[in-house]
């Protein structure tokens, strides 16, 4: 009886652990699907995402509300997007030199400004986060109801923006406009839609996105802001955009798994195997690379992906 | 409905009729591309009712001034009236709010999208910011029944055929309710029996009081479809014409600026021993599908063959593994005794043949490579350009000015980047590279598509030299113009299978036209 409920423990613990750990790589996946779809692979989000964990935690530390945390991250997310979009869409630079190299000014930025703000003190400071919100009912269905209904607001809201990206491209008129963008910008051009302009929104909105992902991690997830407290979670929800075939809701399932793995390597170390923690550490990365060598065979990428479109470059 | 009227006005045509007032009138439109003049003062205009062929050269400036009318291109100077109202800032989004439409030589289609999502892209119906596809299905039926078209509106784009392609553009411009459609070389990639079809939804469309704009360098075309023609060279409209009081023969030294001249007869003798031989061979495609099935051929010294067909009949992979690019499942290659090694191109060129590639920029040349390195692309291993086994620069060199002489190569030098040549020279480059070293066999795969009339000629020109020279020479080509003009003999392939084969002087395009829409009897 005892250790039934000792296992009931540990499923529900791993499965709130993979929810907390998924969280920011789902924001950040909807962020790059948006921009993927529109035909531009955004570099840029490792390094967006550490802005907005850096300028989430300043704000709200500053202000005191961790909501407004949470929206200045998302507003230097919509910032970075644009620069990404001046480069990469208007100046029509390489893609990836121009997403890589606003990881690096980001990664550069994010210290320089938080230094800027508290010095470098010996205990860095912290900010209470955000606590748990309980949905009545649900979260007393067992096993299950703890895990995913007493969990953090912004989990929530990741949960609301998968079906929300979903509907956004396959049922709306702008979204049938990204998605011609992403495959075709000349069929798109000449039927009237703007592409450097889908491109800049779907860059700017998708910017936001990695940036409330970053916010997660110093107001949710923890409570202070350190250099790698982003950790490849940009790199891997570039991986997820690709395992989930630029789909949402697949995408998300990716993060899901990611997310699973994570908590249980977690869980793994605490065991206290005589095996060094750095093993497990690896892998829920490992796995990903597995898994995008079994499922990117048969990726199918937006055809516009990575080509920066002129109109007049096609001549005489 | 005005039909009687349009049709009236179409009959009595544009030219000479004051009373009609033109559609659209583009007045003195200049366009440049960096250094170069697309078109220049140029006058235009497109009356109810008819069928305008825009007529001339590769480079002329066809594509260039229809595209400043669909607002694609922004003219350097000159204005645009739409039913005598001015563009102010033209647009494609603007175009098309008038009633301009544009079907571009490649298709602007979304492949992975449905019939219907293609046709509705950028006038999406729905209330607010949502799609509602049924209303959109309704309209797009309404319209493929008055124009009798039957696609399914929820097929997916990439599993169309090229025909029905043209056609989900068509209704795309129809959808937007078009009053004047631009069609750019609409026929390049059909077959006969499309072309039929496309012609009528042409005339029907313009007999209701529309009109149409042909692009074309094809004269039998022009002088089927169209009311009225006008000719382009240089940029510049050399003269309009209505089609009933002109000739081919005139419209072509129009357009040339000169005599066309008459295709160089054979000056050695007929053919002679059997050089290439394709022996059962098989090979599948990209995808893994049989593209080859059991083709038998066999070249002899001095005789072209053609090979004509609908593009994806089989004809890239065939070139492709004769030349020994692709392996073949089965069969075999073989030039004079030696039978090649199959997948190993270096066997080819050692036993003799050369290719000149389908696609010169992906496969024939590099771009970012001078025109003397591109020269010896192929036999820089031999002891000719070596020197203590390091490349002897000087020789590289010498070869390149030589060959650029010989073949009438615009360039100011062999360093300059292949990539800064226009696509005639490109071709030349890769003629000189092929044929300087006399090969016994020549794969030749759709040697002057997007080349200008002159530089064809040369082309054709070489070939001809070649053959009477004693080179066995398969011509691949979708152009039935250029396999009729150039071929001694003529297969056609359909399928991944020849169908049918018949001595150039006997041919008959509708038997050609039927073989290569699969017609076989």
């Amino acid at each position: 009886m005892s250790d039934d409920l000792v296992g009931l423990a540990f499923v529900t613990g791993l499965l709130a652990a993979a929810v907390r750990m998924a969280t920011p790589v789902v924001f950040a996946m909807l962020g790059e699907v948006l921009a993927e779809r529109a035909g531009v692979l955004n570099l840029g989000i490792e390094g967006t995402m550490l802005m907005g964990a850096m300028t989430g935690f300043v704000v709200a530390i500053k202000t005191g509300s961790l909501w407004l945390g949470v929206l200045a991250a998302a507003a230097v997310g919509m910032l970075l997007g644009l620069l990404m979009a001046v480069l990469a869409v208007h100046l029509g630079l390489s893609q990836h030199v121009s997403g890589l190299g606003i990881t690096l000014l980001s990664t550069g930025l994010a210290m320089f400004i938080y230094r800027l703000c508290f010095g470098s003190p010996t205990v860095p400071p912290t900010v209470v986060p955000f606590g748990q919100v309980a949905i009545p009912v649900l979260a007393k269905i067992p096993l299950v109801g703890p895990a995913l209904f007493d969990q953090y607001a912004l989990v929530y809201l990741s949960w609301a923006l998968i079906p929300a990206v979903s509907v956004l491209l396959y049922r709306t008129k702008i979204g049938l406009r990204l998605r011609a963008v992403g495959e075709n910008p000349f069929a798109a051009d000449t039927a009237g839609v703007n592409v450097p302009l889908v491109r800049t929104v779907s860059l700017v909105c998708g910017g936001a996105l990695m940036g409330v992902g970053g916010a997660f991690l110093t107001l949710a997830h923890q409570n202070m802001f350190l250099m790698d407290v982003v950790g490849g979670r940009g790199w891997i929800a570039v991986a997820m955009v690709i395992f989930g075939n630029w789909d949402p809701v697949k995408g998300a399932l990716g993060a899901g798994l990611f997310g699973l793995l994570d908590g249980l390597q977690l869980r793994l170390q605490a065991l206290g195997l005589a095996v060094p923690f750095h093993v497990f550490l690896i892998i829920p990365y490992v796995v990903t690379v597995l898994a995008m060598m079994s499922v990117s065979r048969k990726a199918m990428a937006p055809a516009g992906l990575l080509k920066p479109y002129r109109r007049e470059d096609r001549g005489g | 409905m005005p039909v009687s009227e349009a049709a009236a006005a179409a009959a009595a045509g544009p030219i000479g009729s004051a009373s009609c007032r033109p559609l659209i009138e583009m007045s003195r439109i200049s366009k440049r591309f960096l250094d170069v003049v697309a078109t220049r003062d140029v006058d235009f205009a497109v009356f109810p009712g008819e069928i305008c062929a825009l007529l001339g050269e590769n480079g002329a400036g066809k594509t260039t001034l229809m595209n400043v009318l669909f607002g694609f291109y922004t003219a350097d100077s000159g204005e645009i009236r739409v039913q005598g109202e001015p563009i102010a800032t033209p647009s494609p989004k603007e175009a098309i709010r008038r009633g301009i439409q544009m079907i571009h030589q490649h298709f602007a289609l979304v492949p992975p999208m449905s019939v219907l999502e293609n046709v509705i892209l950028g006038h999406e119906t729905g209330a607010g910011p949502f799609l509602d596809l049924d209303e959109g299905l309704a309209r797009l039926a309404a319209l493929q029944s008055r124009f009798g078209m039957n696609l399914d509106p929820a097929a997916r784009v990439w599993t169309l055929s090229v025909g029905e392609q043209q056609k989900v553009e068509i209704l795309k411009a129809l959808y937007r309710g078009a009053r004047v459609l631009i069609m750019d070389e609409p026929t390049a990639v059909l077959v006969p029996s499309e072309i039929v079809e496309l012609f009528k939804t042409l005339r029907t469309f313009a007999s209701q009081g529309n009109g149409v704009v042909f692009i074309s360098h094809k004269l039998n075309e022009v002088m089927e479809i169209s009311s009225r023609i006008v000719v382009l060279r240089n940029g510049q409209v050399v003269a309009s014409r209505a089609t009933a009081r002109t000739t081919p023969r005139e419209l072509a030294s129009l357009m040339v600026g000169g005599e066309v001249v008459e295709r160089a007869r054979r000056s050695g003798g007929g053919p002679g021993d059997p050089v290439l031989e394709i022996s059962g061979l098989e090979a599948s495609n990209d995808k893994g599908v049989p593209a080859v099935k059991r083709v038998d051929l066999t070249v002899r010294q001095r005789e072209i063959v053609g090979i004509a067909g609908v593009s994806g009949n089989g004809q890239r992979e065939l070139a492709e593994v004769v030349f020994g690019l692709r392996t073949p499942s089965g069969g075999s290659v073989t030039v004079g005794a030696t039978r090649l090694v199959s997948g190993d191109p270096s066997s080819s060129i050692a036993a003799g043949m050369a290719r000149i590639p389908e696609d010169r920029i992906a496969t024939g040349l590099l771009m970012s490579l001078s025109i003397a390195d591109n020269l010896i692309l192929e036999n820089h291993g031999s002891g000719e350009f070596l020197s203590f086994c390091l490349m002897d620069h000087d020789r590289i060199r010498r070869h390149g000015e030589r060959l650029i002489h010989e073949y009438h190569i615009k360039a100011t030098g062999p360093a300059v980047v292949a990539g800064s040549l226009s696509g005639g020279n490109l071709q030349k480059v890769i003629l000189a590279r092929s044929l300087s070293s006399r090969p016994r066999v020549i794969v030749a795969a759709q040697p002057t598509r997007g080349l200008d009339v002159g530089a064809a000629q040369y082309i054709h020109g070489r070939l001809f030299e070649e053959r009477d020279r004693g080179a066995a020479i398969v011509l691949i080509s979708e152009d039935l113009d250029e396999i009729l003009a150039v071929s001694d003999r003529i297969v056609v392939m359909y399928e991944g299978r020849i169908v049918g084969e018949v001595p150039a002087d006997r041919a008959a395009r509708d038997q050609l036209g039927l073989w290569m829409s699969g017609v076989v009897g």
